[in-house]
């Protein structure tokens, strides 16, 4: 898909000269090709579609829970983590800028400085990990991607959001830990169901994956034909 | 464009570009986490409410940007009473109120465009860095068109989802909305790449 796919680098020799603008480096393994930002952008709208269905603020904890880190979860399952973080990522400037993308129809920069801050920059460290091990897998099962879904979509968030929300609410880390506590069961139910709809979307549409595979092992993967 | 938060105006507020409000609300919110003496968060307070009157939006768009903490912040302070005392939970509180309505003020004052496009500006000097900085304004714009489209996506899902009497099932929802949404983002990665974008 990045460099020199057999299908646009057919015999003409006016593929690398006619481009407009300036060119950002060679294209490695990070650039992204149209394919790619079609899918971060669509998979920014998706977290934002999955956060819609309504927030439900738990007692004890002043950070709303929604399918939202499903989202996150399924990007970097999805997507690998290179393009699985790009979707979050983009998903947060949507939401920095205004629109009502986050849980509940939130949006704004008071998300940005307020309790669940870290928790936003968790998203991103999540996705990437979560891509990066499912990357790593052999086959996508679901006993692996919930595993890669347990480490990088709950345990990675939580390691960001905890210590933040410490900081900005004034309450110790200690308690600040037990209380978070209580999302740990719907997020574990998150990580189950991500690792479910990751392994049904990839049997239900096998090209669900290609591209991930093609850019983060260049040499491992066919060519991106199907 | 989305209906954002902006409220078109002339203050001198409107009037300063989007990147410097936006380092400004980084710098303040950051200075702002390390006062917590009641003066100085009483001073904060005091500031914020300054800058709605310099920006004139009125009662109730301020109400509008604090209003998603009214069921966390009692909540807050409940909890950071048990744990630190009444007065600070009744000042850490204060600030964090007063730091989410400077936040929402920032975007009151400035168009989401604008934002988006401070953020481009931002991103601009990782161009050294190998970034593709067109490809990532690109991006950008694809996902805010994305936003509707998905959301109807998601609702036709949920209608079917409910006709099925599968209304509660998140598989049955989220498997066909992600197969959607691919089918969809793959066809846009055709139609982008039709019209010459990787050449």
């Amino acid at each position: 898909m990045t460099d020199a796919s057999p299908g646009r680098t057919s015999g003409t020799t006016r593929t690398a000269t006619t481009t407009t603008g300036p060119v950002a480096g060679p294209r490695g393994p990070l650039a992204l090709d149209a394919g790619d930002a079609a899918r971060v952008a669509t998979f920014a709208a998706l977290i934002a579609a999955l956060g819609m269905p309504g927030s439900i603020a738990l007692f004890g904890n002043a950070v709303p829970i929604t399918l939202q880190t499903l989202g996150v979860m399924l990007a970097g399952a999805l997507l690998g983590a290179w393009r699985g973080s790009l979707a979050v990522a983009t998903f947060l400037a949507l939401a920095a800028a205004g629109l009502p993308v986050l849980a509940g129809g939130r949006g704004g920069l008071g998300a940005f400085v307020g309790p669940s801050a870290g928790y936003l920059v968790g998203f991103l460290a999540g996705a990437a990990v979560v891509g990066w091990l499912v990357d790593r897998l052999g086959r996508v099962t679901f006993g692996r991607v919930l595993v890669a879904c347990l480490v990088g979509g709950v345990a990675v968030v939580y390691a960001f959001g905890v210590p933040v929300q410490s900081v900005v609410t004034g309450v110790p880390l200690a308690t600040t830990a037990r209380l978070s506590l209580a999302f740990l069961p719907g997020d574990v139910l998150k990580a189950l169901a991500a690792a479910a709809i990751t392994v049904g979307v990839v049997r239900a549409y096998p090209a669900a994956r290609r591209s991930g595979r093609t850019a983060g092992r260049p040499a491992a993967a066919g060519p991106a034909s199907s | 464009m989305t209906p954002g938060t902006y409220r078109p105006g002339t203050s001198v507020l409107h009037r300063v570009p989007a990147g410097p409000k936006l380092v400004g609300l980084a710098v303040t919110s950051a200075v702002v986490l390390l006062a917590s003496s009641p003066p100085a968060v009483g001073g904060v307070v005091l500031g914020v409410g300054v800058l709605y009157v310099v920006a004139g939006v009125g009662w109730r768009a301020a109400w509008a940007q604090v209003r998603p903490l009214r069921l966390a912040a009692p909540v807050l302070v409940a909890v950071q009473w048990l744990a630190l005392g009444p007065v600070p939970a009744v000042v850490l509180t204060t600030r964090l109120v007063a730091l989410v309505a400077l936040a929402g003020l920032v975007l009151l004052t400035t168009r989401a465009s604008a934002v988006l496009a401070a953020v481009e500006r931002g991103l601009r000097p990782l161009r050294r860095l190998g970034v593709d900085v067109d490809r990532a304004a690109l991006v950008l714009s694809l996902a805010v068109r994305c936003v509707p489209v998905v959301a109807a996506l998601a609702q036709r899902v949920r209608d079917a989802g409910r006709a099925r009497g599968r209304e509660h099932d998140v598989r049955a929802y989220a498997v066909p909305l992600v197969v959607g949404a691919l089918r969809q983002a793959d066809a846009l990665g055709d139609a982008l790449r039709a019209r010459g974008l990787d050449d």
